[in-house]
This record gives C-alpha cells, structure tokens and sequence, in this order.
C-alpha cells in the first residue's frame, strides 16, 4: 500500500460530498460495542462529552470576545478591578454541582460493571508474553483450552521491513488469532484473569471495559453479549517486545451453535490424543512443525532461525537444536528456561505441535539431527 | 546563614522521612489488602477454633472453585483434585491439589492464593494450606497437597461463587 | 546573607566559570541548556516514534527499540527537560522576584545542577549495553521492567541522580523563598510563580524519595533477593504501582503547577490589569497540591481494585475540576476588560489556558472510572497527557522563555519570529495530538509499534503534524541564540505593564541580583 494513496484517500474522504459515510469509516468516536455495558459506558462518556463541550463553548466564548473587545489597539482603557467574593463563589459552586450530576450515573455505571454474581459460565484468561489462553472451568466446555496467538499471516506481514500488503487484511490488520475464544450468546460470562510472567491487560472494545492480567493474582469481570460476531482488541498494557502483536478475538455463537464448537473441540481433543499414539513422517512432522513454530517461536528466534542474540539465541546451528540426542532440546521447550524469556510450552501445546516444532528446529535452516515423535514427548512429560 | 542553615536540616529530614515513607507502604499496604481482602489475603485460624466460633448453616450453599495457574518457567503438573465444591458456610472442608515434579532436577515451589470475588476473601479461613509454606519436591515425584478451610457463615448473600485461585512459582535456589 | 556578595565581582573567566559558578543566573542558564538539550534529544526520540507510526507495519524500527523510544522520551522530557526548565527559571526569577542578591545555598545549587549531566549520560548508554534501553514504559512496573537486561541498575541509579538533584534543588528554593524574602514581601505579597514553586518544591521533597524508595526496590527485587513486587515472594507487582503512583500523581502538578505562576505573571502584563483573585489563586494551588496526594490510583482503575475504591479515587480524582477551573476562571476574569496586546509570550500563554483546558476536559473524562476502562491505555490517554503538558508545560516554559529573555539577555528577540514560532507551532501541535483523540477512542492501545489499518490515516496525519512541530523547535533554538548574540535593546521595564521587582532590575540584570535589598510597599 503506498502512502500517497491512502492520504489521496482521505482528503478525498473528508472532502467529498457524502461525508456522512466518509466518517462511519474513519471512527471518531468510542463504540457503542454490543453488550449493555458498552452501551452504558457509550451514554456516560457522550453525557461528559457533551457537559465539557458546553462548558468549553462558554468559557472560551467569553475568552474570545474579551480578546477581540478589549484590546489595547481598540483604545480600551483597562478596568482595575482584582475581586469578587461572589463570582468567585459562583465558579466554585456551579463546578461542584455540575460534577455531582456527573458522579450519580458515573456510580451506578460503575456498581453494574463490578457485580459478577450469577454467572452462566467462568473463562479463565491467561496472558502470556506474547498470546492468551483460555481455559473453560465450567458447564459442558470444562476442561477445553484454547490458545489464541497473532495469526501465521499477520505474523509474517508484521515482521520488520516485510514488504507485505496490508489491505489484503482489511480492517482486521494484527487483529487475527490463530484460534479466537469461543463463547455463547446471550449467557453471563465470568472471566478470570490472570498472567503468567508480566502484567497483560485484555480489552475487547465491544465488551466495554479492560481488566489487568496479574501474574500471581487473579481479576473478575463479566459480560453478557447479545449479538452473534466477531469482536475484537488487543492487549492494552506494555507486555514486552511484542506487546503490539497479541490480539484478542472473540467470536460469540448462538448456543446451538457454540454446543456443536465444543463439542467438535472436544473431539479433536480426542483426535490429537490419539494422532500422538501413531508413529509421523518427517515430511508430516517439518509441515506442522513450520506452523507452529512461525505462531510461537519466530518473534523471538526469528523466521529464519537466526534469534536475536545475545537475548534470543540462534537455533540455527545451535548445539543443543543439533545434538544427536533430542533430550536437552524437548526438556527446554517442555519445561522452560528459568530467568529468561524461555516460556514453558508444556501447557501452550500438545504432544504433536511439541514434536513437530521439535523436529522442524532440528532440520530447518541446514540443521540436520534425529527427528522427535509425539509418542517420546508423551514419555517425557 | 544559621537560619539557612536550620531551615535546609528541616526540609532535608522532611526528604528522608518520605524515602522512609516509601518503605513504609509496604506494610501498610498489607494492612489495607487485610481490610479489603485484595491480593487473596485469606484469613488464617485453627481447625479447633474454627468448629468452636462457627454454627454451620445447612440453608445456604455456595460453590468454591479451585484453579491451579503456573508461572510461566514452572514445569511442574499442577491442579486441583477437584474442579468445585457444594460447601455450606460455616462447615469444615477438606480437598487438595496435587503436584509433581516432572523435570530431572528437584525443585522447591511457592503457591500464591488469591480469592475472587474480593470481598470473599475476608469470609475465608483456612485452617491447613499448602501455600503456608515452600513446597520441595524430588525429581518425578508427585504429592497430595493439602487444603482445609471453612467459610464464615457472614459472608453477605449475594456471594454465591468463590474462586480460589492458586498460582504455582519455582523459587528454587539456583544450585551453586 | 553570603559572604561572596559583600564585594561586588563578576563572573570568572572561561568554561571554569561554568563548572564551578554559584552565581544564580549562571545555574539557571545551565539549567535551562541543559533542559532545552534533553528536550531536543527527546524530542528526536518522538520524531522516531512518529515516523515508525507513519504507516501500519513494521518499518524503521525494531518492536524493542521502539518500546525503549516511548520509555526513554518520556522519562527525558520529564526529568530532563521540563523539571530542569522549571528549575532554571525557579534559579533565574526567584531571588530577582523577592529581592535577594542570589538563592540561599549556591554551593548546593552548583552541585544539584552538575549531578544532571551524569545523570542522563548514564540513561544514554543504557542504549550501548546489552539488551538495550530500558524499555518497560517511563512507569517501569515490575514484572516487565525486571526483564530489563545489564543496563537496569545504571537506569535505576540515574533516576536516583536526578532525584536527588531536584530534592537539592527544591531545598534550596524552600529556604531562599522562606528566609531571603526583601523587608515587607510577605508571603500573601509574593509574586504567584514564586508561590507556586513553593508548593511544587514542597511536593518535590515529598514525592521524590517515594520515588527514590520504589526503584530501589525494583533494584533489591533484581539483584539483592527482596521480593517486594514478585507474589513467589509474599509481594505483589500492584504495590508498585501504588507507590509510584503516590509519587507520580503529585509529579504531574509538580510539572504543571510552576505554569500556572508564569501564565499568572504573563496575563496581567499584557492584559495591563492586575491579576484576578490573587488569594484564591495561591489557595486553589495549594489545595490542588493536597488532593494530588490522595487521587493517584485514578492511573490504575484497571488493576481490579476492591469497588469502594474506585469509587473513592473516582470522586476525589473529579474534585480537582474545582480548584483548577476556579484558576482558569480567574485568568479569563483577568483578561476581561483589560487592554491587550498580543505579543509572543502573551499568544503562548493564551494558547496555554486554551489547551491545557482541553487536555483539562479529557482529564475530567478520565477520572470517570467506568468510562476509563474503555480510555484507559488508549492514545485517547496519550492526547489527554500531550495536551497538559506540550501545550500546558512547556508552552508556559516558551511563554516564559520570551517573557523574561529581554531581561535576561538585554536584548528583545525578534517579535515576528517569535509570533510565527507560536503560530507553526499551535497548529502543528494540534494536528499532531488531537488525532489521537480519535483514535484511542476508535481503540487503539498505546505503546505499540504497529497497528491496524482502520488507524492508518489518523496516524499519518498525526505524524505530519509532529514532523512539523518537531521542525519548528529548532526556530525556537535560532530565535534564543539570536537574542543572546544581539538585537534591539530592552528598556529595564521591558513590557509596558509589568509588575514586580525583577523589572527594576537593568536588562540584563547586574551579576548579583539586590545586593541593597528593596523596600516593598
């Protein structure tokens, strides 16, 4: 996409005689989002917005006609005047009330968003530098989780210097995940949220608020969404190097519908369990193991394997990626890396994704070493 | 110039105060967690005392739900034996979380607690915890930890769901 | 009174003379380089930013460097920039405003202004270390900024430095304005700038070692064992939050409040009216100053605290509109039926009460806690922050700048450019923060290197306007430089309707400032 259209673009947007639409594209304004929380948060924030804007044309309306009026240039000769007990107890109090009339459905705004009893359902969320996991604790779905990292595509596009077209993703640009969290309609969702190294924040701005993931802790919110969609946000507090790239997405289904997801999930679940049992071919392997390791290990180590020493070491070439003997390499992608950025994928993964990105950092980048099978992952776990 | 000089001792004494003040809202922060229940402080007594202060109300039933959450370079399995239970207020519970070691090296762990909704948190004793102290394990051993609470029949009506939430932590000392 | 001034010398010769001067118009031009420095070098760290920003995708710079520019700006444009201009200005002003020959502790003063270049070169080559700057946001909440690699303790003991520097200064302020005050300038007498310093100094001296207290902290949790903020440890990463924030909230009228003096000096002059509500101007700053202290968890309505707390900080946060409007009330009242002219000092600080209004309006948005869990860590935050103290603080630091630079140097600057600084200026400013309204409301997070493509045309215009800001600073530094090698001379009086006992002074101003202290009626 060159620059120069996309400016071409909105001057001729903003310009242009339908400017009604130009200004639907171009958002302006915060979201009216799709649950009655949004919309709440949407009323109090345009209440305020207009009380500032009355306020604004006021006192800049007599700002302005004093600079106007009483200029030297005019011949105005200066009033001496430094007091008045009475004005000055007008602007104090008119402020006063003004603000109380603010206060009363800034509260009961508040009350409604912190109440989180009676809850269909709880989704625990957990932040992780640089991708969310979702846990279901409850109802038909316990037990599932989802790990939701930036889109594979979005992932290559964003990589530094790409040379990548952006308008093929529309407005959804780093807004894609590889496996959004599921979630019916028209139930009140429980979420905990909580962080497993830094401190995350998951915000979905049709939900109408943001919560902090705490690593150690765990938060409550809630949210009840009519509207069958997509919604989407992004993590809103500075994770790391890659905070920009950990989106959320959540696709709300009618229940009928988010009944046949889980149980579909439920299923591969069984399906990948038993897949672990088989024995994989190379080729098999080096194809899942590519994708998977573009999701969730390219950010630090790179594409190209290459790392970005001295924090995030080079794979390609390395000792450990090409010993003859795999025990080392699983045990620091199974368990982690304590005091560095390694995370533990034991959690994030399943056996075949661990023995497939295994595999694939062992004979890509002109490594050359033994190949991992689900089954010895599942005998070191 | 001993007038400067009265005054600069003054406000420097001020300054030093206020670095002293800095470390003194740790504790204080403690404290107000204690009065608000933020951060999982729980309360702490003993099972003897616990069936002497609290009346058992048979009418009311909540559900505690357990969740076992790991650090992010924490190997260890973890998680509760069970996912919830019926409890009344005011009665004795027993229930555990299991652990194990799947790394060839041993480990010491630290679970941290943390309660929601907050305001529960101050209707909620525990008389055992495995999170009252470090936990060790051997490599590939595994172990039943466990947690005995009661929840005092106070607790206002509208709480009818308790999360306890356990985060596990490696703090094992890095081998000389 | 110090001994120094009995014989009446001049300034040393050469560069020693700047190492070792404790000559109150000396340390404050020093400070006001070195502030006008730093805010060059951060000023270049937000033209990075807004050139990566130009477009969605990742072009210029790495995620990491990128989140080190946001860091390292911001912490250089407050402690580096905006606190030391103040000081400067505190240096240059205070003893000429209340009729002492010099501040009351020179040595101490030579010695807080020189711990500052060590202070920010040290920041700097945190750049050179391995894994770079730090980069965890000026805040440097745990968990993240313990990621930092080698270069953490030389961050931690530079904000240290800077800390202790401005405690120093501070002290040195207290004194002198509370024992160096000329024969019938009582307190209700003083000039508002000298005020207003009084009470952000006394916030200095209680906020900077809270601060001092929460790095070092972060800095025994790192390297010594503490756990303070790490819940393995019986800590919580939210105290920390807490603490700094106690520190951080006073901060930010510590950076505003020196402001509201220089706009209180500046109306009155050119409006030739005196000054509207003097008492309740001093009394709204002093109950500002209280409420900063009981207001700081507004920065974290996020962070799941228990409901009556919000609701406590929510409503304390909204009070503050009061004391701040009965300010803004007052400055206009003052205009009203003045006589006005519109000089460069008198535009900025117009342009001053203008737009730190509107940043005052996005303030009062935020302080509204359920509607902050949409704003909150959005650009609509980002604007809220650059309109209170781009076109808030450092527009009152530029208005002082072309106020007092007459008397200062004993030239006046050149009026036109100075005019058409302040036009380019305001415009291109506005073009660059207002943009960020939208788009933090539209929902874009802040501190990210690449976003979106709904965001792209904001962004881009928002960025041209930044290019054009950041460009017209450099008219600012040609425009002082000017001034200081010659120009028109500056009557004493300088502007027809100043007031106040820096303008009996000659332009420039003898070495010593009074070294017969002046009676006051």
């Amino acid at each position: 996409m060159s620059a120069s259209s996309r400016w071409y673009q909105l001057l001729l947007a903003l310009f242009s005689l339908n400017a009604g639409t130009a200004v639907a594209d171009y958002a302006l304004n915060m979201t009216q989002g799709v649950t009655r929380t949004s919309q709440a948060v949407y009323d109090l924030h345009m209440i305020i917005f207009w009380i500032c804007v009355a306020i604004g044309i006021v006192v800049f309306g007599v700002m302005i006609y004093a600079m106007f009026r009483h200029r030297k240039s005019r011949g105005v000769k200066a009033a001496q005047f430094h007091e008045s007990t009475t004005m000055e107890l007008v602007w104090t109090l008119i402020p006063i009330i003004i603000l109380v009339s603010m206060a009363i459905p800034a509260t009961r705004v508040l009350l409604a968003m912190e109440d989180t009893s009676d809850a269909d359902m709880t989704i625990k969320v957990t932040g992780i530098q640089w991708k969310w996991k979702y846990d279901y604790v409850d109802t038909e779905a316990e037990g599932l989780s989802v790990v939701s990292s930036l889109h594979p595509d979005h992932n290559e596009a964003r990589q530094l210097g790409a040379d990548a077209d952006l308008t093929v993703f529309g407005d959804t640009y780093l807004l894609d995940v590889d496996n959004p969290l599921v979630v019916p309609t028209g139930k009140k969702i429980r979420f905990l949220l909580t962080a497993a190294d830094v401190i995350h924040s998951w915000w979905v701005p049709d939900l109408g608020w943001k919560k902090d993931a705490i690593p150690g802790f765990i938060n409550e919110s809630w949210t009840i969404i009519d509207q069958p969609g997509v919604y989407r946000g992004q993590c809103a507090e500075l994770c790391g190097r890659d905070h920009a790239f950990m989106p959320v997405v959540v696709v709300a289904k009618e229940p009928a519908e988010y009944a046949a997801w889980v149980a579909e999930q439920k299923q591969a679940a069984v399906d990948i369990a038993n897949s672990a049992d088989r024995v994989w071919t190379k080729a098999e392997l080096m194809a899942k193991g590519e994708a998977v390791y573009q999701t969730n290990c390219a950010a630090c180590h790179q594409p190209n394997g290459q790392g970005l020493p001295p924090v995030f070491p080079a794979l390609a070439g390395s000792a450990m990626a090409t010993a003859e003997d795999p025990a080392a390499h699983i045990d620091i992608v199974l368990n982690g890396k304590a005091g560095s950025a390694m995370t533990a994928y034991r959690d994030i993964l399943n056996d075949v994704d661990l023995a497939a990105v295994i595999t694939y950092e062992r004979n890509a980048w002109g490594n050359q070493a033994s190949i991992v099978q689900p089954a010895d992952i599942k005998a070191t776990r | 110039m001993t007038g400067h000089k009265t005054t600069f001792f003054k406000i420097a004494l001020i300054s030093v105060a206020m670095f002293g003040f800095g470390y003194l809202l740790v504790p204080l922060y403690d404290v107000f967690c204690e009065i608000t229940g933020l951060n999982g402080k729980t309360g702490q007594i003993d099972a003897t005392q616990a069936t002497a202060v609290y009346q058992p109300d048979l009418t009311r039933t909540i559900t505690v739900q357990f969740i076992a959450n790991h650090n992010a370079a924490m190997p260890w399995e973890f998680a509760p034996a069970v996912n919830r239970l019926q409890v009344h207020p005011g009665k004795l519970y027993t229930t555990h979380y299991i652990a194990q070691n799947q790394t060839g090296n041993d480990m010491t762990a630290q679970a941290v607690p943390s309660v929601a909704p907050t305001a529960a948190s101050r209707y909620f004793d525990k008389t055992e915890c495995f999170c009252f102290s470090q936990q060790h394990l051997k490599a590939g051993a595994r172990k039943q930890m466990p947690l005995q609470f009661v929840i005092d029949p106070k607790i206002p009506d509208r709480i009818q769901t308790v999360t306890l939430a356990y985060s596990l932590f490696d703090v094992t000392q890095p081998a000389n | 009174m110090s001994t120094a001034t009995a014989d009446h010398h001049g300034p040393a010769r050469g560069l020693m003379r700047w190492v070792t001067t404790t000559n109150h118009k000396d340390i404050g031009s020093l400070y006001l380089l070195f502030a006008l420095i730093m805010f060059l070098i951060g000023g270049a760290m937000a033209m990075v930013i807004r050139a990566e920003l130009f477009q969605p995708g990742l072009q210029l710079v790495d995620p990491q460097f990128f989140n080190s520019m946001t860091t390292v700006h911001a912490l250089l444009m407050i402690f580096g920039a905006v606190m030391p201009a103040f000081t400067g200005l505190a240096n240059w002003l205070i003893p000429m405003q209340i009729g002492a020959p010099d501040m009351a502790l020179p040595r101490l003063n030579n010695f807080s202004f020189w711990l500052l270049p060590f202070a920010f070169t040290m920041l700097l080559s945190t750049f050179f270390m391995n894994g770079g700057g730090p980069a965890s946001g000026w805040t440097l909440y745990p968990p993240l900024s313990l990621q930092m690699d080698a270069g953490f303790p030389f961050m931690i003991f530079a904000i240290h430095l800077a800390g202790i520097s401005s405690i120093m200064g501070s002290i040195n302020v207290i004194v002198t304005i509370l024992n160096m005050r000329a024969p019938g300038m009582t307190l209700m007498k003083m000039p508002l700038f000298v005020w207003t310093w009084l009470i952000t100094a006394y916030l200095l001296i209680a906020t900077m070692p809270v601060l001092a207290g929460a790095v070092t902290m972060l800095l025994t949790d790192k390297f010594a064992g503490t756990s303070f903020f790490s819940a393995a440890g019986g800590g919580d990463p939210v105290m920390y939050q807490h603490i700094f924030w106690f520190f951080g909230h006073p901060e930010v009228y510590i950076l505003i409040l020196p402001a509201f003096g220089i706009v209180s000096a500046i109306l009155p002059t050119f409006a030739r009216k005196p000054l509207f509500g003097y008492s309740s101007m001093v009394y709204a700053t002093a109950s500002i100053a209280f409420l900063s202290f009981i207001v700081w968890a507004h920065h974290m309505f996020t962070v799941g605290m228990p409901v009556v707390g919000e609701l406590f900080f929510m409503y304390a946060t909204m009070m503050i509109a009061v004391p701040t409007g009965v300010k803004v009330f007052n400055w206009i009242s003052t205009m009203w039926r003045g006589s006005m002219t519109f000089e460069t000092p008198m535009l900025f600080a117009v342009g001053f009460i203008i737009m730190f209004t509107i940043g005052g309006f996005s303030g009062l948005m935020l302080s509204i806690a359920p509607a902050d869990f949409q704003y909150h860590d959005t650009y609509f935050v980002v604007a809220h922050f650059h309109y209170v103290l781009v076109t808030g603080a450092i527009y009152s630091i530029m208005a002082a700048v072309y106020y007092w630079l007459p008397k200062w140097t004993g030239h006046m600057y050149d009026e036109r450019l100075g005019k058409l600084h302040f036009w380019i200026s305001t415009i291109s400013v506005n073009v660059l923060f207002f943009p960020q309204h939208f788009l933090g409301l539209a929902g874009m997070p802040r501190r990210i290197p690449d976003y979106s493509v709904q965001f792209a045309d904001w962004n881009m215009i928002s960025s041209l306007g930044g290019f054009v800001f950041g460009l017209s600073q450099l008219m600012f530094v040609w425009i002082i430089f000017k001034a200081i090698r010659g120009g028109r001379k500056a009557t004493d009086q300088v502007w027809e309707g100043a007031q106040g006992l820096e303008w009996t002074l000659s332009s420039p101003p003898p070495y010593h400032s009074f070294n017969q202290p002046p009676t006051v009626r």
